[in-house]
């Protein structure tokens, strides 16, 4: 009687150990997979007008170019803001470490122009809406180690649809 | 036919211990090499011997500091070079946001900007830290060192020290 019990309840434990380590397995597959192949993101805000809407983009970025160097300018990359580590900003590329960046200094005031060379090992990011972004002309360059990923594909768009009817 | 059953069994056991210790070493906590002398003597005291080259130091790198970026002053963090995203570097965080810094052998203050820090080698006189590339992001960080797991001897704590004449907190 008292064998039986043991071995009924040696099989659930076993079990429930099995389906433990199955999810475990599944969590780190995501993890991996989130951090080293592709990763999802929600894009709002201003600053990248018209190309990625206000209310929203879910955007689909792969960190293998970024490891392997393969970001060049025109890229929109995911950046991790030197500003709030905590926070991820999206952003084009405009230059890479040794080119010279021309920016208008602040677009709204005044049509002041300024010119950079951008310092090795690190990248000037621009957001598309000159008027609305916070960027390198803010915070200077960023280091390449910033990079978080590459935006490659716009899964879908939240529009604000505004009726006139 | 049972080699091939047994080397896919092999092969799936492989992949899946080599997604669960990259996970790990990703969120939780890391060993790092450490090499050269910018840290001296907290680490690798025993590098100028021939021998003493041999037996570098070996620190954990625990990853939970990376939740909310939280950090204290003294605390010794591993963070990717500024200059080379490639590199690695392991040095001692001296000011966080906010703190003002005397800049070396000047009268001048330095400001840390929001979301900067402050590192410095322990060994000033062969230490390419802050001194020579400015503040350095904290999204750089890639963990904080917190003991010293070889050699057997050294076996212990990281401790902080905070030089206290040349910051003042903000």
């Amino acid at each position: 009687m008292g064998v039986s019990n043991v071995k009924q309840w040696s099989r659930i434990v076993k079990e429930a150990l099995d389906r433990a380590f199955f999810t475990a397995k599944f969590l780190c597959l995501l993890h991996v997979s989130n951090t080293y192949l592709c990763t999802v993101a929600l894009a709002h805000g201003p600053s990248m007008l018209p190309t990625l809407n206000l209310s929203g983009d879910l955007i689909l970025a792969d960190r293998l170019s970024v490891r392997f160097g393969k970001v060049g300018p025109g890229d929109i990359v995911l950046v991790r803001s030197p500003q709030n580590p905590r926070k991820i900003i999206t952003k084009r590329v405009v230059g890479m470490g040794g080119d010279r960046v021309t920016f208008s200094v602040d677009p709204k005031d005044s049509r002041r122009c300024e010119t950079v060379v951008v310092p090795e090992g690190h990248v000037w990011i621009a957001g598309d809406n000159i008027y609305a972004s916070t960027d390198s002309r803010n915070f200077g360059a960023v280091p390449y180690g910033l990079l978080q990923g590459k935006v490659f594909w716009r899964a879908t768009s939240f529009h604000i649809t505004l009726g006139l009817y | 036919m049972g080699t091939r059953n047994f080397l896919w069994d092999f092969g799936k056991k492989c992949f899946t211990f080599g997604l669960i210790g990259l996970t790990i070493s990703d969120r939780y906590a890391s060993i790092a090499h450490v090499q050269g002398l910018s840290m001296y003597p907290t680490f690798n005291p025993n590098a100028r011997t021939f021998m003493g080259s041999l037996t570098d130091d070996y620190v954990l790198l625990e990853k939970f500091c990376l939740e909310k970026y939280k950090f204290s002053h003294g605390d010794v963090i591993a963070f990717r070079s500024p200059n080379n995203h490639r590199e690695k570097q392991i040095k001692r965080i001296i000011a966080l946001p906010g703190d003002w810094i005397t800049a070396p052998h000047s009268y001048d203050a330095l400001r840390i900007p929001e979301g900067h820090c402050w590192v410095e080698g322990d060994n000033s006189a062969s230490s390419l830290d802050s001194r020579s590339f400015g503040p350095v992001p904290l999204g750089l960080a890639c963990g904080r060192a917190t003991h010293i797991v070889w050699p057997p001897q050294r076996i212990g704590e990281v401790e902080r020290r905070i030089p206290h004449d040349r910051i003042s907190f903000g």
